[in-house]
Formats: C-alpha cells, structure tokens, sequence
C-alpha cells in the first residue's frame, strides 16, 4: 500500500519527517519497506505556457515553439504533437538536470535555435504504467493554469515521500489513506480529522430514477446507488491525476478518477456505469447461471462461470461484481448521467472470482480481504461530492441502499490480569482504556474488567488476544521488559536416532566425504533410470499432485538416483573426484494407515582413482564400528540390477540387512553420463540404529606378550576371504586374538586355478605368557582345519 | 723410560686431535693403547725395571694411557657429533613440498547451521523434535489457525499429495504434534525440510529449511518470547548482536512479532546486504494462539506459550556470504569443501 506523506497529511498531523515516521509506523505493526518519490530526481523544470507554435520551414516533422517561462520567452523546437497554444507543460531549461543526468544544453535543430526541452512524463521519470493513455506518446500537458516559471514540482507537489507499507493479511482496513492515517493518529498521538463531506441534492430523488434488488445475498452484502445528471466527462485536474499517480494508480477521466481516489481514501470500491446506457434503470445482483460471456472494460472477452457475482440491468450482464464493470455500460466522453455504485461483495465470493478469471483488480484485492460493509454510504456521499466538484453535475437526492445483511456490533470482556500475564507488563485498566479508544475502540471500564466493542472496520478484532496484541503494539513492543521464562526447569538434548546420526556423518566426513542435500522429491522415471524392474516395490511412489514439474513430481522410495544426480553433476563439472553420502528419508506407500512412512535412508556414492569396491567398504565398516557393529557379514549380491553383478554385496548385522553395496552397473552410471567406475551404497538407517550401541566399556589391556605368526596358504581359486576367515574366527575364542589378511597374489608362482593368500595370526594368553609349544599345537591345528575346510595347502 | 712415556704423550694428543675421522681415530687408538700399540709394548717392558722406578713409571704410564683415552673419547665425541651433522645435512628435504594427507569431508552448510542453532536452544533446555515431511493439511494448515480461505493453501503455494496431505510448507505443524501428545512444560525446537511451490531462482528453492521453536508452560509472557530470542541472536550472531521486535501478523500467534537484528555484516551502520537499514528481518515468532492451544487440548487459561520459526537456508546464506540458494543443493564438491 503506497501511502504518500502529503495526502496523509490532510487527515492526521505528522510533525515528523518521512524516515521517522517510517519508524515509529514499523514498530506499531504497519512495517515500511521503502520510501520513494513519483518522479525521478530533476532540476529545471518549470511550468512554460505554449505562447507561439510556428512552423520549422527546414523540416516537416518539427515545429518552433515560443514558450513563456514568466520571466522570458523561449524558443523550443520539438517534433512532438499532443499541444497547442496556451498549453501549460514543463520546460526543462538551459542547464536541467532531468532523467538519469540527462543536461540540458542550449542546441540548434536544423539550423534554428532550441534554449530548452518541453517534457513528457517518461522524461521526468514516472514510471510508464501510470502515464494517462493520451499522453503515452507525447508531452506531459497540464489541465490548469500556472504562473509560467514555476518551478514544475512545486507546482504538482511533486516532492512528496511516498511510503510503502507492508500491510498483513488481517489489516485491509489499513489499505486506504484514512486506515493508515488512523493508525498514524494512534501511534504518533495525534488527532485524526476526517474529511467534511457536504452534497448538494436537487430536488429529483435516486429512487425515482432507478430500482436495485439484491437475487444473491450470499455474495453481495450491500449494495447502493446514487444517480449523478449532467456530468462532463474530461481529464482531471493535475492535483487528482497526480495524487492517484503517488498512489499507483494510472488517472483515465475525472469520472473514474474521483471514483479511485475515494477508494484510495476510505477503501470502499467504486464504479460508474453510464445510466443512459442502461435503458431498463434497473440494478438486479444475481449469480451467474454459468452460461455465455461477458465483455469487460478492458475489452477481454470473459467466461464466466456459476457462483459469480453479476451486476444485470434484469437481462444484460453489466459488471462482474467487484471485479471489473463492462465494456458496454462504461463511461466515456459522451456520458451525461452515471449511476454510482458502492457495494460489499463477499470475499471468498470475489477472491475465487478473480482467481477463476485469473484478473485481479484494485477492486477485488480489496473486496477479497475485506471491505468494510459501514463506508458504503460514506464513500458514495463523498465520491458524489468529489464528481460534483469536478464537473457541476445535479446530484440526485437520496441513495437507494440494499443491505440486506446489516453489519451488527459485537462485544467481548477483556481482563486487566489477563493482559499483564500474558505480555508480562503492569498496565492499569485506564492504561489500556487509552490505547485502545485511540484504535476507535469503544471501551466501558469496569476496572478489572473492559468491556470493548470494535469499530466496523476492525474484522480482525474478535478475541481478547486480538485485543491484548493492540495493546501491546501502540504501547510498543520495544517497551515491555524481557524476561527469561520462569518455567519449570527442562532437561534439552536431542535423541538417541539424533546421536546417531551425527556421529554417522563425523565418521564419514573424518573419511573423507561430503555431506549433500539433495530433494525429497524426484522424477518418477528415476526409478528405473537405476534399472530397477517395473514390479519393484520401489516403483510405487507417491506422486504429488501439483509438482513444478516432471522432475520434482515423486516422493523418493530410494536415494541411489538422487546420489546419481549429485555424482553426475560433479562429474560434469570436471571434478575428478567426488566421494558423498546424505542421510534422508524415503517415502512410501501406507495401505492402513492415512499418513505415508518416512524411512530415514544412508546413502552414500564415489567415484575417482582412488575409489574401488573395498574402499566403500572400508568406508562402511570403518563408519559403523563407531557404533559397535562389528559383526559384519557379507554375501554377494548379483541380482539387484543398479550393481555391477560380480561386485555388488548385501551386508547383514547379526541375520539383519543393512543394506547394499557395490559398483554400479555401467548401463546405469552410462544412464547419468558418468563415464567412470562409479559405487554406490543405500543403508537402512533403521536398522543401523537398531544394531547400533553407544555404551562404551573399557576392555583391560593385555599384560603378557602375543606371538606373531605369519602364513601363506594356497587355496582354488573359488574360496572367499569369508570362508577362510571363517575358520580363523572358530579360533578367537582360544589363543587366537586376531587375523589380518595382508597379500592375495595370483600368477606365474602359482598354479592355475588357485591363489595365494597371506595372513598375520596374533596369538596371546591373557592370563599368562604363551610358549612356543602352545602356540605351535593350535598354530597346527588351524592349518590342518584350513586344508580340511577350504582345501589349503601351506606355500 | 719417563721420557719415552711423556713422549708418547705429547705425540699421542697430537696425531688424536688432528684425526680427521673415526676410522683414523681407531687406528690411532690401536696404535698407542692397541695389544702391540705403543704404550702397550713400553708397560710390558716395566719388569725390567727395578722395585723403586716400577711404581713410579707404572703410575706415569696410566696415566699416560688415561689421558690419551680421554683425549680419544673426546674427539671420538666430536667427530660423532660432526658426522651426524653431516648425514643430516644430507638428509635435507624440500620442506615446501606438498604434504601427505587422508582429506577431511565435510558437512553441509546448511546442516552445520542446524548443529549450531541446536546447540545453543539445547542449552537453553530445548528438546530437538522431528516431523514428518508428509503433512496432514490439518495439521499444517487446520490446526494452526489458518483461514481455510488462506492463499497459502492454494495449488501455487503448497504442493498437494491428496486433498488432506501436504508437503508441510513449514516447520510449525511439529508443534501441533507435540502438544498433542505432550503435556507442559514443553520446551522443543524442530528443524526440518519444508516444501513450497516456488520455481528455483537465486532466492527460492521448493525445498528449504526451517527451525521451529515452541515453549508453553504457566506464565509465559511475551517479554520472555523476547529475553529467549535475544539471548538467541547474541549467542548466535555475537554479543555485539541489537535486537528489534516488530509487531506482525501470523494466524497461529497472538500477539505476533518479527525480529529484526543488526546486520551482522556491517554492524547496523548500513549496507548492502540490509538495504542500508542496519537491520536484517531474522525470523518470526508470537504468543500461541489460544486457539491452537485449545486445539491441542491445552487448557489457555492455564497455560501460554509462545513459537518461533525461521529460514535456516536465508541464515546460512547471509552468515556465509552465498548469493544463491541452488547452490544448496547442487552439491557441488568444490562448493562443499569450502565448509570443512
């Protein structure tokens, strides 16, 4: 809401300048985000009158124009159109400084002197959407008469700081002039004066030339009209165009300009319909019957649908309420008498309305926030004061006024305790009896109790906090002390799946990955982009209904693609390496019960050098025995089919699966670009909370010595590293501590079919020191287990 | 024979401190005090001497290989000493070369915030909560007292799975989750993804971060909505940190406030990131509406509260200097590592 500072003037004393008003309105709730002028900055410009206009002689297009600015004539030459003589418009002298530092200098134009510039409104700096449609194209011509010489923006009240208020959705009534201005008048103390408004009715009544009936109750409140005889429709003076112009709004005629500026001054919505063009005098407000269209004042053609609101003469359509009137019943230069309307039409009505017609106007974001049902009759009166001013037209006397739904007053008890508890303050109930009659707030004190009734204006005023916020924003925010709660003592902290997580993530981030985020949403086709066959469980996504677009349209049941994406897009962006991981959900489908699940998934993903199967595994292993998950087994895993088949695994946690991991099939990395060894892995977090302990007990170290045996056994080809440790593992329970596999070697040493393998055995007696014999038998034993079990032969 | 002792003496020290290495040393040693060296041979001839001269000469002669042990350990010292500053001088390496290194990952931004933040409300006895990110519009929208005719609802605004579950648009439905299931005093603050219809530009992303905060017990006031959210800023942003509460308007919060701080990029003076103002809008905050509490079955008469809730992708941004929210979730390494 555009509130310029001279126009508020004319209803609240501002003895403050533009900035400190702009503070003190902030800090009472109506937030200021910029303070800005109607024109740009310029210097020079005065008011010239058009003495002479005398053809160039050198050039067709271009005239020699004598202009008197008071003190002196000037000699302009100009190629523009839209004057004639004894027009008054703005000069820009020898020496302006206009648009953007644009100097004027003194020229000659095909051999005659120009000593100046004639302006138009582009050139001063008004933004083009507010320039009046006839002077779009040409110099900016002035309605009335002004000494020549002035200086242009004294003269038009130019210099005036326009604030831009930030008006939340509970306050339409602040979007007028006198809204804010009461709000001004309550923050700044000061009295507010409400416009004087005096009619001169003939003796011809409004009743008598027209009839109004309401068929549609539920969308339109109230509905008056007043009839206006003899009216000229021409261009407003310069003080209106230029006061609609601070406000935003572009001036069309006096007609329809006196109409914006009482909606800009009380909020009441306005129209004009020629009454010569509606021959039946009859206003009839009823629903659409969903049939056939309707041409509206900017010559669109419109559907309409059911549950509109239609303005009809009884037959024709002639305005959608609240919305925009039509093109056929409009005003126009021949108009000689108008019907006025000034109605409250529902807002849920209007805002689907406009959202149907995909039009908003200044109209229906009113209507559709809420407009006060009481200033109907104020705004009509007014708006007829205004029109008679403007062009000596008969007002008829009286309104005819349909209300079938008055607006009726309610009260409510506010508590003095309750107050004060909540905002922690020590008001008196006389305290809080100002603040709010400076709201125009009817209060009846009763010491601990107020009995307050709010003006009509004041929708948003229904329960006593409503009351209590008034209080404390005039009062002032900044005003009432900060305390620290006094509550209970609470214990904070996060939770155990918390705790988890993050030491998850500082593992992974101390091996060397980067945390990303990537979006709960992804393409539905993303499932099978990892080849994921179209009978998987991970197929059955849930889909929004509204997504941005294909890309963003389902709710991820796995984070592998989303890992993909994040892989792809480093890769494409030449970074050699990138290893991540993310911990997220994934959403799925829940047959009993209305809300989906979410399952929090780990997913991590790498590619580079340095990166090969067992690196992620590393990874993994290294990350979990944070948790003590150290029992890890692992079986090969050739059929899920975003893995490479010979290098993929399922890894289990005591009999449960946490998950899966390996090298990505090159059909799917192939799918994302990717041109290198990429790996993967998805762990269910769950199930890693489940497996997880976080106590730590201190194990005793050992006292005594441990042996250290080396062997190189050779075993077929086929064996796992699992089978062999397999054996070793029977053995921890004894002497064996410990086995740590350091060399796999297949070639020339060793015969076809078969590899070598060499591990480090660590044995130790807790209790005592080993002796060689000992070590020796079990030492023996193991190999003899292995020759039986994994068929080893020692090297 | 004293002679020939003093002789070797004085000879000795001489050949020993002009050795020029170890080798030349142990050769020296096995000349004078070898099986056949020098002072060797003349203390065997001792027997040939008689009862007075044997204990004069034999006490001159350990001396005499006294003195030349010392002398021998004494450069064998030095030399030591210089043929190891020698190996190290050899063993000089280019200490600028690049060093060894297993890399640091890193967490993300944004997550980071949300650790930091937590950090600071868990010390104030904040419990961190989590929610859902599939909503029911009760609530997200319901519950929290929003209008049903509210344009936050709309298709352009929310993004819808049925007509009762959302994407949750904010942070703010854990609330109602809490006080459903808890009694006061509840003291908690919730972070989490948030979803909006927003196409991505430099400003908007569908998918964002907030943190709720809600606290309800008896007596809470509006000023303690302020002295939490001011100790908040202060230990976030700095001690320096000024704060400002502008009243608002939310439909679950009554009174509702914005908080502005100082910019903490130019310190309130005035600049580019605050529009010249001083001042950066933070985040938005209020006393529980008394119908939400109620809602929840909690007694308003008894009890208020009050909630809070902000943008920790806007935070972020601000605190880290980013210009441009995708990059959040472009994940890309060279941007990633720049949070380690």
């Amino acid at each position: 809401m555009l509130g310029p500072k001279k126009w508020l003037e004319k209803y609240v004393e501002l003895n403050i300048n533009a900035y400190e008003l702009r503070d003190r309105m902030t800090m009472s709730g109506s937030n200021v985000e910029d303070i800005r002028n109607l024109s740009k900055k310029f210097e020079g410009v005065v008011v010239g009158r058009v003495e002479k206009i005398e053809p160039h002689g050198n050039a067709d297009k271009l005239v020699v124009v004598t202009v008197n600015i008071g003190k002196k004539n000037l000699q302009i030459v100009t190629g523009a159109t839209n004057f004639k003589e004894n027009d008054y418009l703005p000069v820009a002298i020898e020496g302006a400084r206009i648009a953007e530092d644009l100097i004027i200098e003194k020229g000659e134009l095909r051999g005659k002197i120009s000593e100046g510039m004639m302006c138009s409104h582009d050139e001063l700096g008004i933004s083009k959407s507010l320039i009046p449609e006839n002077m779009k194209e040409g110099l900016w011509i002035l309605e009335g008469n002004f000494d020549p010489g002035m200086p242009f923006e004294e003269a038009l009240e130019l210099n005036d700081d326009i604030l831009e208020f930030e008006i939340t959705p509970n306050r339409p009534d602040c979007l007028n002039m006198i809204g804010l201005a009461r709000e001004i008048s309550a923050t700044l103390k000061t009295d507010l004066h409400y416009p004087e408004i005096k009619l001169q009715e003939v003796k011809d009544k409004t009743h008598e030339e027209i009839s109004i009936r309401i068929d549609d109750p539920k969308g339109c409140h109230r509905y008056i009209g007043r009839v206006l005889k003899g009216v000229k429709v021409h261009p407003s003076p310069d003080w209106l165009q230029v006061l609609l112009m601070k406000a935003g709004i572009r001036p069309i005629n006096n007609i329809v300009d006196a109409t914006n500026y009482v909606m800009l001054e009380y909020g009441q919505p306005l129209h004009a319909f020629d009454l010569g063009k509606i021959p039946s005098k009859k206003i009839v407000i009823k629903k659409a019957d969903g049939i056939g269209t309707f041409k509206t004042l900017d010559g669109v053609e419109r559907k309409l649908q059911q549950e509109t609101t239609l303005i009809t003469d009884g037959n024709e359509t002639l305005a959608i309420a609240g919305v925009m009137g039509g093109l056929d019943s409009e005003v126009d230069e021949n108009t000689v008498d108008i019907l006025l309307e000034s109605a409250n039409f529902d807002a849920a009505r209007i805002r689907e309305t406009s959202k149907n017609l995909g039009l908003r106007t200044e109209a229906s974001s009113r209507y559709e926030k809420g407009v006060d049902k009481e200033v109907a009759l104020t705004a009509i009166n007014r708006v007829s004061q205004l029109i008679q001013n403007l062009t000596d037209c008969e007002v008829l006397a009286g309104v005819v006024d349909q209300y079938p739904i008055p607006f009726k007053e309610s009260n409510i008890d506010l508590r003095v305790v309750r107050i004060n508890q909540l905002l922690g303050t020590k008001f008196t109930s006389s305290e809080i009896e100002e603040i709010l009659k400076s709201l125009e707030i009817k209060v009846i004190n009763k010491g601990e109790i107020l009995t307050v009734t709010a003006p009509s204006f004041r929708g948003d005023l229904v329960k006593e906090v409503d009351y209590i916020e008034e209080v404390a924003r005039i009062f002032g925010y900044d005003r009432i002390p900060s305390t620290m709660p006094e509550a209970t003592i609470t214990v904070g902290g996060i939770n155990l799946s918390a705790k988890v997580e993050s030491l998850l993530k500082t593992a992974l981030k101390a091996q060397g990955l980067h945390e990303v985020l990537t979006y709960s949403f992804v393409s539905p086709k993303s499932v099978s982009k990892i080849s994921i066959p179209k009978d998987s469980p991970l197929q059955d996504t849930i889909l929004l209904k509204n997504p941005l677009g294909e890309e963003t349209s389902a709710m991820r049941t796995t984070l592998l693609p989303s890992m993909l994406d994040v892989l792809e897009r480093n890769y494409k962006k030449g970074n050699a390496k990138m290893k991540a991981f993310e911990i997220g959900r994934t959403f799925w489908k829940n047959q009993q019960e209305k809300m989906p699940m979410e399952k929090s998934k780990l997913v991590i993903g790498a590619y580079g050098e340095e990166e090969d199967f067992y690196s992620i595994k590393g990874n993994i292993e290294e990350m979990l025995s944070g948790l003590k998950i150290n029992k890890l087994s692992y079986v090969k895993e050739p059929y899920h089919s975003t893995f490479h088949p010979g290098r993929c695994a399922n890894i289990y946690s005591n009999g449960e699966l946490l998950g899966t991991f390996g090298e990505v099939h090159p059909i799917v990395s192939g799918n994302y670009g990717i041109e290198v060894r990429t790996y993967l892995a998805e762990l269910d977090f769950e199930v890693i909370l489940e497996q997880g302990d976080l106590n730590k007990k201190y194990q005793p170290l050992p006292k005594y010595p441990s042996i250290l045996r080396d062997i190189a056994i050779v075993v077929p080809d086929h064996i796992q590293i699992a089978e062999i440790e397999k054996v070793f593992e029977s053995y921890l329970e004894g002497i064996l501590e410990s086995f740590q596999l350091f060399d796999v070697y297949q070639g020339d040493q060793i015969t076809k079919g078969f590899k070598s393998i060499a591990y480090s055995l660590v044995y130790r007696d807790f209790n005592k020191t080993l002796k060689e014999k000992e070590v020796n038998k079990i030492h023996e034993q193991v190999l003899k287990d292995l020759e039986e079990k994994v068929g080893a032969s020692l090297r | 024979m004293k002679n020939k002792l003093e002789s070797i003496q004085e000879r000795g020290i001489k050949e020993i401190r002009s050795a020029s290495d170890l080798k030349e040393l142990e050769s020296l040693r096995v000349k004078y005090l070898g099986k056949k060296g020098e002072l060797t041979q003349i203390l065997r001839g001792m027997g040939k001497l008689n009862a007075e001269e044997r204990p004069v000469i034999g006490e001159l002669g350990n001396k005499v290989r006294e003195r030349i042990t010392q002398e021998l350990n004494k450069s064998k010292e030095l030399l030591e000493a210089k043929d190891l500053e020698k190996k190290l001088e050899e063993e000089t390496i280019d200490v600028t070369m690049p060093g060894k290194k297993s890399p640091l990952g890193s967490i993300h931004p944004l997550r980071q915030s949300v650790e930091n933040l937590e950090e600071i409300f868990i010390s104030m006895g904040f419990k961190v909560v989590e929610g859902p990110e599939i909503e029911t519009v009760e609530n997200n929208f319901d519950a929290l007292n929003a209008p049903k005719n509210h344009p936050s609802r709309d298709l352009s605004d929310t993004f819808y799975i049925t007509d009762d579950l959302v994407l949750r648009t904010q942070t703010s439905p854990v609330q109602i989750r809490v006080m459903k299931d808890n009694k006061p005093p509840i003291r908690i603050i919730s972070p989490g993804r948030c979803f909006r219809n927003d196409t991505p530009d430099a400003t908007h992303s569908p998918m964002f971060h907030q943190l709720e905060g809600l606290v309800i017990d008896k007596n809470i006031t509006l000023g303690d909505l302020k002295g939490t959210l001011e100790i908040f800023a202060k230990s976030f942003f700095g001690s320096h940190t000024q704060t400002k509460f502008r009243p608002h308007h939310f439909p679950f919060t009554e009174p509702s406030a914005e908080m502005d701080i100082t910019c903490f990029k130019c310190g309130g003076i005035g600049c580019s990131m605050c529009k010249g103002s001083g001042w950066i809008e933070l985040l938005g905050a209020g006393m529980v509406h008394p119908n939400v509490l109620e809602y929840c079955g909690i007694d308003s008469e008894k009890y208020s509260g009050f909630a809070f809730g902000m943008g920790i992708d806007r935070i972020t941004m601000a605190k880290h200097d980013i210009d441009d929210i995708r990059l959040f979730f472009e994940n890309d390494q060279r941007f990633l590592q720049q949070f380690r």
